[in-house]
């Protein structure tokens, strides 16, 4: 196939949807699917034959909408409608009253309009409006346009320093500048080189990676050859949870696709350019999502980091240069080709720009996945988006960043989202989870669980982390027993420290955030354990030897 | 392992395809990769057991984990496992003495807006509750 072979697919696959006049799209992504999101769409693709509306209306499974904590959900375009809730028994009714009668059926309407409008959707822009499952859907909103372009007009400096204007940063965590990190990989003389998307997102309470690979992946995929295009590489893994196994099918299938288009493999387009991508499974190892623990888990070995330097810009796989990128990151590629990098400098914050994805879950009455420009405040996010806590429930903090994000306070709410300012309020960007927690859990505890997690999967390599963790998880389980000393508050922060600066990779790092920020904004609830004996949220101190064993 | 060329880097693929064959690794399975993959025994196990994923012990006949991501558990998970553990006389990680049900609790499967979730023989319930759990749990094993 030629360039001009993807664009004529294009053409011809956005008239053919143009004759729809209507398209109803059923969310068969990660929330809605256990809630009979299936059983939906068969319900949907029934009705509408059997009213003959096949002509006219386009019945299409698709990837995630985002509003997860009201599924299964169906949009029915012209106009967003969005369905909640939608039951199968119901179908029949949304189809006759809205479709045949042009009346929508107010009551299953979902109407929190908030919940959309403070959202930007850049990397998500197809989520929920494309089948992820046909290569034509994607290509028909332009998919692959961003990758003739670069393969026809630019060189690989004019794409790096395209990316290198966007401003864009990696959305794995660190915030490291993507263009220049590019620039790295492509100035090694040393082949083959090698592209790895990381999928491995482990941290729990994050599922946006997941979604976007079930939602889109051609734009995981697209993003992956523009990047080994411009540093030159021949080779290309994503690696993915194997937890996620509808993200592996939607995956592969896409793969299969894209190289049935001659988009993955020799010469393509009939360029001179080639590039091929494997899948490779993880299987349940946190640390696997560092940048050096993923190489050795490709490597087959186990994923223990390694120190750096060398960066796997130089040595990475089977010790060649090797460019490692977030998937979000990826995705966020394609956009900037096609229009140009001051345009998505523009989103977002002069340091930090464009948007970043963030699952919202825990106490909040409208979790789900969104995507938001960055400077963004928490207290939006929480509060605007999210509706705040559940009727009957006070909120109490948020957790940002994963297991090794940090707690932060109702008085830091106002803190704009950017790397910067969480890092300095002691939390993480790390691969975008907010978890919202109210006045029902207790700190302490929270604590104890995120240090649990991550004594569970340090990789045993070096010592502050290995030993250090589990010391610190030691003396939390002897605070929740009531034999907590006030001693135990400075000690709690001086092993914090040594573990922070200590460790070797990003999980040592950052594991000790939960308990150096509880201690910071939420000291009373420790102090409450100790000297009072009792545990504010009631949660503590309930059985008998209230230590827990996983 | 023939697809794979009898690579040693694809050992973590062979381990999948094998632990999706049998559901668990005992000696003879990782003795056979070694042998095979000509990678020592102790770095085959090494790296089986560097991965939470995969077992070590036959699992029972009905599999249910518990999800113990961030989410489920701000969310009451625990309370949910310890009515299984109470009901059905499992520990967590463990299985009944009669090897009808195990129970494992895993990290986040990512459907975190649905927590707590609970994922009985491949089918997630979500939002789940107690009650139901342990109603699913009887149904089952009533036959």
């Amino acid at each position: 196939m030629r360039p001009e072979d993807i664009l004529r697919i294009a053409r011809e696959e956005a008239e053919r949807q143009k004759a729809y006049k209507y398209r109803i799209n059923v969310c068969c992504s990660c929330g809605c699917l256990p809630f009979g999101a299936l059983n939906v769409l068969r319900a949907f693709e029934e009705a509408v034959k059997e009213f003959g509306l096949q002509e006219e209306c386009r019945v299409s499974r698709t990837g995630c909408i985002g509003t997860c904590s009201v599924g299964p959900v169906a949009l029915i375009e012209p106009g967003g409608y969005l369905y909640q809730n939608v039951t199968p028994d119901r179908v029949r009714e949304v189809v006759k009253s809205h479709i045949i009668s042009g009346t929508p059926v107010d009551e299953l309407l979902y109407k929190n309009e908030v919940f959309f409008k403070k959202q930007l959707r850049l990397v998500l822009r197809n989520a929920g409006k494309i089948d992820p499952l046909r290569i034509e859907d994607y290509i028909a909103t332009g998919g692959y346009s961003a990758l003739i372009k670069c393969l026809t007009k630019m060189t690989p400096k004019e794409v790096i320093d395209e990316v290198i204007a966007s401003g864009l940063r990696g959305r794995g965590g660190a915030g490291f500048p993507t263009g220049q990190k590019w620039n790295f990989v492509a100035r090694e003389k040393n082949t083959p080189k090698y592209v790895v998307a990381n999928l491995d997102e482990g941290d729990p309470g994050v599922f946006a990676n997941r979604t976007l690979a079930e939602a889109d992946p051609h734009s995981i995929i697209e993003g992956m050859i523009i990047a080994a295009y411009a540093v030159g590489a021949e080779k290309g893994y994503i690696y993915v949870r194997a937890e996620y196994p509808l993200a592996v099918q939607t995956l592969r299938e896409a793969l299969k696709q894209a190289r049935s288009m001659n988009l993955v493999g020799k010469n393509i387009l009939e360029t001179q350019f080639s590039f091929d991508i494997d899948l490779r499974l993880g299987a349940g190892a946190f640390i696997a999502g560092e940048e050096t623990g993923i190489l050795a888990s490709i490597e087959g070995r186990r994923a223990a980091p390694r120190p750096r330097p060398p960066y796997p810009a130089t040595h990475g796989l089977w010790g060649k240069p090797t460019l490692i990128q977030n998937v979000e990151t990826l995705a966020n590629v394609p956009p900037i080709i096609l229009n140009g990098g001051s345009w998505f400098a523009k989103i977002g914050t002069p340091k930090c720009t464009g948007t970043k994805c963030f699952s919202l879950t825990g106490k909040v009455k409208n979790p789900g996945l969104i995507e938001v420009p960055m400077g963004i405040t928490l207290r939006e996010i929480v509060f605007d988006i999210g509706g705040g806590a559940p009727p009957g429930r006070k909120f109490k903090a948020v957790l940002v960043g994963g297991p090794s994000g940090g707690c932060l306070p109702e008085s830091l709410l106002d803190l704009p989202i950017d790397y910067e300012s969480l890092t300095k309020a002691g939390a993480i960007m790390g691969s975008g989870g907010i978890v919202v927690i109210d006045d029902g859990s207790c700190m302490v505890d929270t604590a104890w669980f995120f240090t649990d997690f991550c004594v569970d999967e340090s990789c045993g390599k070096c010592v502050p982390c290995r030993v250090g963790l589990l010391k610190m998880r030691n003396i939390l389980e002897r605070i929740m027993r009531g034999e907590g000393r006030m001693e135990d508050l400075v000690l709690l922060q001086e092993l914090g420290e040594y573990v922070r600066e200590a460790s070797l990779c990003g999980l040592g790092q950052t594991a000790p955030n939960p308990i150096l920020t509880t201690l910071r904004y939420f000291r009373d609830e420790y102090v409450a354990h100790i000297i009072e004996r009792k545990c504010p949220a009631g949660k503590c101190f309930k059985v008998e030897g209230a230590v827990k064993e996983v | 392992m023939r697809e794979h060329g009898y690579q040693k880097s694809a050992l973590l693929e062979v381990l999948h395809a094998a632990h999706e064959l049998y559901g668990y690794f005992d000696k003879n399975i990782l003795a056979f990769i070694s042998e095979r993959l000509n990678l020592p025994l102790s770095h085959v196990y090494g790296v089986a057991s560097f991965y939470n994923l995969f077992k070590f012990r036959k699992p029972g006949e009905h599999i249910i984990s518990a999800c113990m991501g961030t989410a489920c558990y701000v969310k009451g998970v625990e309370e949910i496992i310890s009515a299984i553990e109470r009901e059905f006389n499992v520990k967590r990680g463990g299985s009944t003495p009669d090897g009808r049900i195990s129970l494992f609790v895993t990290r986040c499967i990512g459907a975190c807006a649905m927590a707590p979730n609970i994922t009985i023989d491949n089918e997630v319930i979500g939002r789940a509750t107690k009650e139901v759990v342990l109603e699913r749990l009887r149904k089952i094993l009533e036959g």
